[in-house]
């Protein structure tokens, strides 16, 4: 399923308003306003705050960029095949521009590489919604697969940090294969005794919760990020019902037993670094 | 009951095509389990944690000597069937099924037969709530390793995660009339270009038919359209299905799991020609 349609920058509507009635005087880089509380937060404060809203804590989105300093210790990122970008394979129409438009964005859907976290050497997948809300089309597949097999090959334990809209329809069937391609990474990765975890950011949805998003050994997900399969959008048209309160959230799939553990962002580096530690890496 | 008399759909297009894969008229799973298996089959029933999906049809079956799994996504004949079977859109209750049929196959290295057609994956609350995306991964994560020989036929619709879920096979063939889809024309129309009338459009963009994935490398084989009334048909069918299964189970288990890996492996690797 494609669905990231659905998935509109959240802040969109209300930067919109902003330009009309209450920027005219700061430049409107400097605030930001809170899409869930409207608390009108100085940027630099927010991002100081690890991008998380510091009134009532809504985590906003990060780039891969900002997710990998989050995560890895200082300088130790060595990215893997940063020159895999993605082609128009099937001549789909629209999606040349659509590609040059994302590439000003970001580098691709995905940045995969090893990193340190507090010490430990680990396979790091960061997604970045700011790449076609981090669907997965071939080059997002091919460098997953790619980073499954690094780590199987050199025994290191991978983490992954979703974020997408599902499966990129403008590859078609290439697309949908991505799935079953990085499956059987993680299956091989995974029947090799190596550990695998997922924190799960929002919104993971679609072909990505339905392959590697929801195959690690341990899945951690960001407070109040939307997880899951078939949208809600798309649920609503077809139920033509309104869904419960709270419905795909974090919290919601977390008492519905698909995922470990909520982790406010703080807390996301040591908790994995504790896991890690816990599986025996990083001790020679 | 006999379904070819109907007039059939015209198949010029790509957006033709989806429309006779969706043919109310033609067979579906069960048919093809009756043309094929006869008596010989006795279905199984449920997943062991919620309840039976009816939208998956599964049990065992004689392909001559040998006993196989059957797994099929069911539609539904008439009304009344297409209510209980949900119109061929599984829960995770039914991947699930599924997934313990395949790991009791693997048991007895009995060869799996899958049998395709859905519009995809049910998109509800009760199918987010017992964990739909998770259904499916774990089902393209455990056939991946699958120890005995796994093909897939689709028959009719192949709908996005739904489909691939029963679909991580050492070899995909599809009917000649059969689709293969990342979403539904439909689907793509509305998001890309807000119109779902523009469905042909996305059709033949998305590249879904079995000759177009056939051009490219994503299936084996295509199977003409067969009718209920050609038992001949099935015969040259049943047979290209033994040949299949007995050259996979003559493979060691390291043989077939890697062979199963590469074909999936090699697909949009970068620069490689199995581009149209």
């Amino acid at each position: 399923m494609d669905l990231f349609a659905f998935v509109k920058p959240k802040n969109e509507l209300e930067t919109t308003a902003d330009k009309q009635h209450n920027v005219p005087f700061v430049p409107e880089e400097m605030w930001v306003k809170c899409p869930k509380c409207n608390t009108l937060l100085l940027t630099t404060d927010m991002e100081e705050n690890l991008h998380v809203c510091t009134h009532c804590h809504h985590h906003f989105r990060m780039s891969a960029k900002q997710r990998i300093d989050l995560l890895t210790d200082k300088s130790s990122f060595r990215e893997q095949d940063k020159d895999l970008t993605s082609k128009n394979i099937l001549s789909f129409p629209g999606y040349n521009e659509k590609l040059e438009k994302a590439c000003k964005k970001a580098n691709e859907s995905v940045r995969c590489g090893t990193g340190t976290i507090n010490g430990v050497l680990t396979e790091l997948c960061v997604m970045d919604a700011d790449f076609m809300m981090g669907s997965m089309g071939t080059v997002t597949g091919e460098k997953i697969t790619r980073a499954f097999e690094y780590a199987t090959e050199n025994r290191l334990p991978v983490v992954i940090c979703t974020v997408s809209g599902g499966a990129r329809m403008q590859e078609g069937i290439l697309s949908l294969m991505q799935m079953a391609k990085t499956s059987g990474a993680v299956k091989r990765h995974s029947d090799a005794g190596l550990l695998y975890i997922t924190v799960l950011t929002d919104p993971t949805t679609g072909g990505v919760t339905a392959s590697f998003a929801m195959e690690g050994d341990i899945i951690l997900a960001e407070p109040n990020a939307l997880v899951a399969f078939a949208g809600p959008r798309v649920i609503e048209q077809t139920m033509r019902q309104k869904l419960p309160k709270d419905f795909q959230t974090a919290e919601f799939v977390l008492q519905k037993g698909f995922i470990d553990a909520v982790v406010p962002r703080a807390s996301l580096k040591p908790t994995i670094a504790r896991l890690l530690k816990m599986h025996g890496y990083g001790e020679d | 009951m006999a379904n070819s008399n109907t007039n059939p759909v015209n198949t010029n297009t790509a957006y033709e095509k989806v429309l006779a894969a969706r043919d109310s008229n033609k067979l579906t799973a069960v048919d093809y389990i009756k043309y094929m298996f006869g008596d010989s089959f006795i279905e199984l029933h449920g997943d062991r944690r919620f309840s039976d999906d009816k939208a998956i049809v599964a049990g065992l079956a004689m392909l001559y000597e040998t006993p196989v799994t059957i797994i099929g996504i069911e539609k539904g004949r008439n009304t009344k069937e297409r209510m209980e079977r949900n119109f061929g859109q599984a829960h995770p209750e039914g991947y699930r099924k599924a997934l313990r049929l395949m790991k009791q196959a693997e048991k007895f290295r009995r060869p799996v037969l899958c049998l395709v057609d859905t519009s995809g994956a049910f998109p509800g609350i009760g199918a987010e709530e017992r964990g739909q995306g998770q259904a499916i991964a774990e089902n393209l994560m455990e056939m991946m390793t699958l120890k005995t020989p796994v093909l897939t036929i689709l028959i009719g619709e192949g709908g996005s995660g739904g489909a691939l879920a029963l679909a991580v096979a050492d070899e995909v063939w599809m009917l000649e009339n059969a689709v293969y889809s990342v979403i539904s024309p439909e689907g793509c129309a509305s998001i890309l270009w807000k119109d779902s009338a523009k469905a042909p459009q996305a059709a033949a963009a998305l590249k879904m038919t079995a000759q177009d994935l056939f051009g490219f490398g994503m299936i084996e084989r295509i199977i003409r359209q067969p009718k209920a009334d050609d038992q001949s048909m099935f015969e040259s069918l049943k047979l290209l299905i033994m040949r299949t299964f007995e050259k996979n189970l003559a493979l060691t288990d390291e043989e077939l799991t890697e062979q199963r890996y590469a074909r999936f492996r090699k697909i949009g690797t970068i620069d490689s020609e199995l581009i149209p």
